[in-house]
Order: structure tokens, then sequence, then C-alpha cells
């Protein structure tokens, strides 16, 4: 229904670093909202070209499949340490890391802290969907207590197996870490606030202050079983109270920057 | 009030998620129940067009980057 | 340049830097850690990346990462932190990206000892990652030696994209001789096409192990299978040591290959006609030598400082047809070339046969000795 004779303008478009290419992402997952912001804050700070980026193991494996970005791939947990590696030397490009939950606060823990307190240089984009995706569902460090997944049946027991891990909190003690902040994907409101600390975050790396972390809140409505529309009423109502939204760290020289 | 804007749905894209349709806060999205996309999805369209307001929500919620908004630009009346 | 009295460990890390390596990543692990040491000084004084990582994973892993920018790259651990490295390796070996390794080998299994030991054989050159690949491998047996197989080693890694391993047991790593160290060479100056850098304006490039397609994967294992018999073809390092008139041949590497040496000078000198080969690089193996030395001499006697691992590699090529018979001590125990001449006289007072195992037979006697 378009009114042909009214000039128009172009108010929102699919970002051109995003490649054309369809997602192999369940209909509703937000790590489809994820790429995009990442995609759009590259553009609008002109530096797809400097970019290099690492893909992780879990959903998101094939990440490196909808940019127009270099990538590397690396194994299960160790993107920050690939990232270090490529950031070392080549320092003057821009390096990120996408990471999954139990990619990064599981099997990537050490890594992940490793290169927080180094105040390594780089950027990682944390998706936390309460699960193990890829793999089918199974309980991940972030599964909520409580929580039913293919591996705990009848529920996340915290005195059989443990707590769930809140990362942003745990890597804000950490010196070397610069900006870590915790966003949701749930509502548009929330991916605009999620989209300003992932340009946050660039900036903070493009100006050499350290490490930055965005943790995205994020839906998994096939392995959760519900509609994509329940599932982000599932981060609302259920992972936002042990995930509470906010920054954990914002080191002096961060707090400077406007974006 | 006439519509501000339009939306259009890359129907490569779409996979009839939903979440532009429960967000819209003007009810202008439905999924097109009597078609299917390629991959076999009903696609987003707008049902009640009248009522956009180029807010671009929908586009902004869309996870596969699917959506396109397009704002009517005001025009000067000539003889005003 | 004059010769020095230096550190097998820090003659290893100085000639690699001079070599151009332009980034170490490592982990502190005993009997390596002066290589780490020399470079955690050195690397900044030049400007080059060195980070101590949180772990050999880490530490192998921004490996990885900066390989794949197609910079001259190294790691050093020991054994047991090789182990902890072999994920990494595997997908460094998948992603087709050069690296050098250095692995000062120590006693095992497990956290075993921190003395010199040849166990890493079997995880170096016959896996230890998973999947089809191979590692070239190369094992000095002096100081000097190792100094002159790490410049080779990066030449060797780049040439082939693949990972080239410096063998060295642990009493290499920590022994001081005398050794030159080449001059300072200038970092490598282009960048293969292949590396990541951003795009640049060009089309996007990616460096990845992952491959769904299992006959796309077959495709890539066969590219680097075909590659290693081009290694297998043009690469195969020994010294061979009076062997044109040999009826006996001692075949040892690195340190037991010395020992030996000493063991073949003291037998020769009694006037048994007995040679040393000494594979320099232990992948690819030297088969060639060793099967025109089985048309030739009456024995072969195989040492190691291992339970006989590279001795598989022996008996494959020798196939039965002469005997072979193997001496070795494990766990850290280095042997004495006493004992290696003991060996030789055994060998060559007889009986020999082809029957049977030499572990096994060796086991036997082993349990005598060490109660």
């Amino acid at each position: 229904m378009v009114v042909t004779d009214v000039p128009t303008k172009l108010v929102y478009d699919r970002p051109a670093a995003l490649d054309p290419r369809v997602t192999h992402y369940c209909p509703g997952c937000t790590h489809g909202v994820a790429h995009r912001l990442v995609a759009e804050v590259l553009q609008e700070m002109g530096e797809v070209e400097n970019t290099i980026g690492v893909a992780s193991v879990g959903c998101s494996v094939f990440a490196y499949n909808y940019f127009d970005i270099d990538f590397v791939e690396a194994a299960h947990g160790r993107a920050p340490a690939m990232a270090t590696g490529i950031k070392r030397v080549l320092p003057e490009r821009t390096v990120f890391t996408y990471q999954g939950d139990g990619d990064l606060a599981s099997i990537g823990m050490g890594e992940v802290v490793g290169a927080a307190s180094r105040g390594e240089n780089i950027t990682i984009m944390f998706i936390n969907n309460a699960t193990y995706g890829m793999t089918g569902g199974q309980m991940a460090p972030t599964t909520l207590p409580g929580q039913v997944t293919s591996s705990s049946p009848t529920g996340r027991d915290v005195d059989r197996q443990g707590h769930p891990i809140q990362t942003s909190e745990l890597l804000a003690t950490l010196e070397g870490s610069a900006y870590i902040v915790r966003r949701s994907l749930h509502n548009a409101r929330e991916i605009r606030r999620a989209k300003k600390a992932i340009r946050t975050a660039f900036e903070v790396q493009k100006q050499g202050l350290g490490f930055s972390l965005v943790e995205m809140l994020s839906n998994c409505p096939t392995n959760w079983g519900m509609t994509a529309v329940e599932s982000r009423d599932w981060i609302e109502e259920r992972m936002l109270t042990y995930y509470p939204l906010g920054d954990y760290k914002v080191s002096p020289a961060v707090a400077e920057i406007k974006v | 009030m006439p519509p501000k804007g339009y939306i259009e749905v890359n129907e490569l894209y779409c996979k009839a998620c939903e979440l532009c349709v429960e967000d819209c806060p003007q009810g202008v999205l439905a999924l097109d129940m009597e078609r299917l996309t390629s991959r076999g999805y009903h696609p987003a369209y707008m049902e009640n067009p009248e009522a956009c307001t180029a807010c671009r929500i929908c586009a902004v919620v869309c996870p596969d980057a699917a959506i396109t908004v397009h704002r009517y630009e005001k025009v000067e009346a000539k003889d005003g | 340049m004059a010769k020095e009295l230096i550190k097998g460990n820090t003659a290893v890390a100085e000639a690699a830097l001079r070599a151009g390596l332009e980034a170490y990543f490592g982990y502190p692990i005993t009997p390596q850690s002066e290589l780490l040491e020399h470079l955690s000084a050195r690397m900044p004084e030049l400007g080059r990346p060195f980070v101590q990582a949180e772990s050999e994973l880490g530490a192998i892993n921004m490996v990885y990462g900066a390989a794949c920018t197609g910079k001259r790259v190294m790691t050093s651990s020991s054994s047991p932190g090789v182990s902890l490295m072999m994920e990494g390796l595997s997908y460094i070996a998948g992603t087709e990206v050069p690296m050098v390794l250095v692995d000062v080998v120590r006693g095992g299994p497990g956290l075993g000892n921190i003395a010199p030991a040849q166990g890493d054989y079997n995880q170096i050159v016959h896996g230890g990652g998973h999947g089809d690949y191979r590692m070239i491998v190369l094992a000095p047996a002096s100081v000097q030696e190792a100094v002159d197989l790490t410049a080779l080693a990066f030449d060797l890694a780049d040439k082939y994209r693949a990972i080239a391993c410096i063998m060295l047991d642990g009493s290499i790593g920590q022994m001081m001789e005398p050794a030159e160290i080449p001059p300072m060479q200038p970092l490598k100056t282009e960048i293969p096409d292949w590396a990541v850098r951003g795009t640049q304006g060009g089309e996007k490039r990616l460096l990845t192990s992952i491959n769904l397609d299992p006959p796309a994967q077959e495709v890539m294992n066969h590219r680097l299978m075909t590659r290693w018999q081009e290694i297998e073809a043009n690469e195969v390092r020994y010294k061979g040591y009076y062997l044109d008139d040999a009826d006996y041949v001692v075949v040892g590497f690195g340190t037991a290959g010395r020992i030996s040496l000493s063991a073949v000078r003291a037998a020769r000198e009694k006037g048994i006609k007995i040679g040393l080969l000494r594979p320099i690089t232990v992948a690819p193996f030297p088969n060639e030598i060793l099967d025109e030395l089985t048309q030739s001499v009456k024995a072969f006697l195989v040492v190691e400082m291992n339970s006989g691992q590279m001795l598989e590699d022996v008996r494959l090529v020798v196939r039965g047809r002469k005997p072979v018979e193997f001496f070795g001590r494990m766990g850290g125990v280095v042997p004495f070339p006493d004992e290696v001449l003991t060996e030789i006289n055994r060998l060559v007072d007889g009986p020999l046969t082809t029957d049977g195992h030499p572990r096994n037979r060796w086991l036997a006697r082993l349990a005598e000795t060490i109660g």
C-alpha cells in the first residue's frame, strides 16, 4: 500500500555490512538482532573494512557468514585468546568476538577472564540465552534456578547443579575491564539501548581504553519450547530478575565517551 | 490521519516470527495467511497501512533485518 | 659472529627472534621457562608482542589468532602443556596457518617430572590432536643445531602453511653449550593473500577449520595429505655417522642420538663396524635411507628416551627383513653411553632374531636393571 505521488525518505534499511544471506537462526531468535546491531554500529563508525571478527562455537558458529567482514573461527571458548593474538599484531584493527553463554561463561571462562584482566583492547559481544542452543537446549552456566532444560529435565537444582553465573558482575570486578554492561534484546527500547552500548564498547576499543563487553539477554524460543513472542516475555519475567540490566563497569575514561 | 509512511518486508528474510506484528504500536502488521514465502513462511505484511507512522519499531525488533521503513516527506502546499 | 656459551632454551628464543618472530604467546612450564623469560624481555625491547597467557590453551589460541594474520608466530611449552595445546594445534592445522611450536620434552605420563625425556614422540609425530594432519618435527641434538633448526622451522611453516615443531628434549633445553646465533633478520614484509587484515574494501576473508560438508572436508584432508607427501619428498633431514661400511646401525634422535654417538665411537675403537643414523626430521621420517641401510646391514639398535615410540616407525621401514633391537630409558632417566655400548655389544654377540617384538625383550631386561 504505497502512496506513490508523495516523496518518501528511507528511514530504516538493512545495513550493507550484513551479507545478503538468510541466517540459519530459528524464527524470532534475537541472535539476528545482535548481528544487525553490530553491523549497524560498525557501519556508522566507518569501521567495517577495518574490522576482524572472531566467531565462536554454538548457535553463532556461522556468524562469519552474515557479515561483510574478515572473520576467523575460534575453537569452543577460545575466541578471546584468538582475538588477543590478532589485536596484538594488528593493533590498528577493530577486533571483536561474538560468543554465547556456553562458549564464554562455561568452557571459555578462563580465556575471557584472562583477556579482561589483561585489559586486552578487544570488544566482546556476549549473548546470554540461558541455554546451549546448538546442541539441543542443555543446561548452561547461565540456566536459571528451576529452569527445565534437556539436561536438567526436572529443573535446575542449585544444590546439585550449582548456581547460574552472573558474568558481567564477575568480569566487572577485574581491574583490566573498562566497559562491562548488560542489556536485553526483548523489545525495541532495550534493543536501542543495546545498540548504544555496542557503539560505546567499540568506541572504547577505538580509543584504546581496554576490555569491553556487552552482555545481551537473548531468547531461544525453540529450546525454551515457546513462541518467539512468549520467549521475549520470558526474558522480561524470568531473566531480568536474575540478570539485572545495567552498567557494571564504566571506567572513568569510558564515562567521558558520548555516543 | 493519513499514513506517515510505509514498510516493505523482504520475503527472502522474513521467517514469520511475528515479533513485528506483536510490537507494532498501531496494529498495522499481520502475517499474510494467504501466501507462503519461498521458504514456507506466511510473511508479515501491512494489514492496516493507513495507520503506519513509520516509527521503525518493527524494523528494530526484526531479527532478520527483513524490514525497510519509508517515511513520507512533508509537502508544502504550493498555493498556501 | 663469535660463539657464546648459551643455554638451549635461551638460544632458541634468541634465534627465533632473529629469524623474524613477530609475536610470542606462552605459559611458564619447566623445563621450558627460560625460553619464555628471554622473550619477555627481548620482544618488548623490539616493540613486538609478547603475552604470558592464562594457560597453554590461551597461548595456543593467541598463536592461532596471530597466525591468521600471516605473521611469524611461535609458542613454546613442555609435554603436559603441549598436551593441553593439542586442541589448538588441530585447529591451526585444519585452518592451514603457519606457526612454530617448541616442545621441551620432559618425563611423563601425567605430571611426571621435569627431567629430560622423549616421551612426546607419539603425541607430536603421530597426532595428539584430532583429525588428519601432520606436523613437521625437527629434533636437534645440540644447542647449535637447535639454533639452526629454529630459522628453518619458520621457513618450513611458511612454505607449507603448516605447523613446524622443534622437539627439544629437556637436556638440550637446559644445557649450556657454545653456539653461534645468526644475525638479526628483517621482519617479513609481505602479507600472504589468505591472511585476515580487515577487508580494506576487498572481498572478505574467512579462516576456519569448520567444514560441515563431509565431501568438502575430505577434499581438504586430501589437500593436507598431498602437501604432506610433498614435505616427505623434499624435507627429510638426517645425519649419518660411520654408515658407509656399517654392519650394524644405531638409530636415535636428539639427546638419545647424541649419547649413542659416544657409544658408537667407543665401539668403533674396538673394531665394531657400527654407524649411527640420527633423524633430524622425525617427521617426515627418513624412510629412504633406513630402507637402504636395511639392504646392507646385519641389524639395527633403536635407542630412545621413551618406551620405543620411534621404534615403531623404524620397524615399519625394516619390515622384519633384519633384526631390530631396542634400548630405552623412560620417565626422565637419561641413558649413559656405557649402557648403549653394552647394548651394542649384545647386538654384535647375538643371537639375533626377527621374531617377537623388541620392546618385549627390552622390558624384560629393563626389569632386571631397575628392580
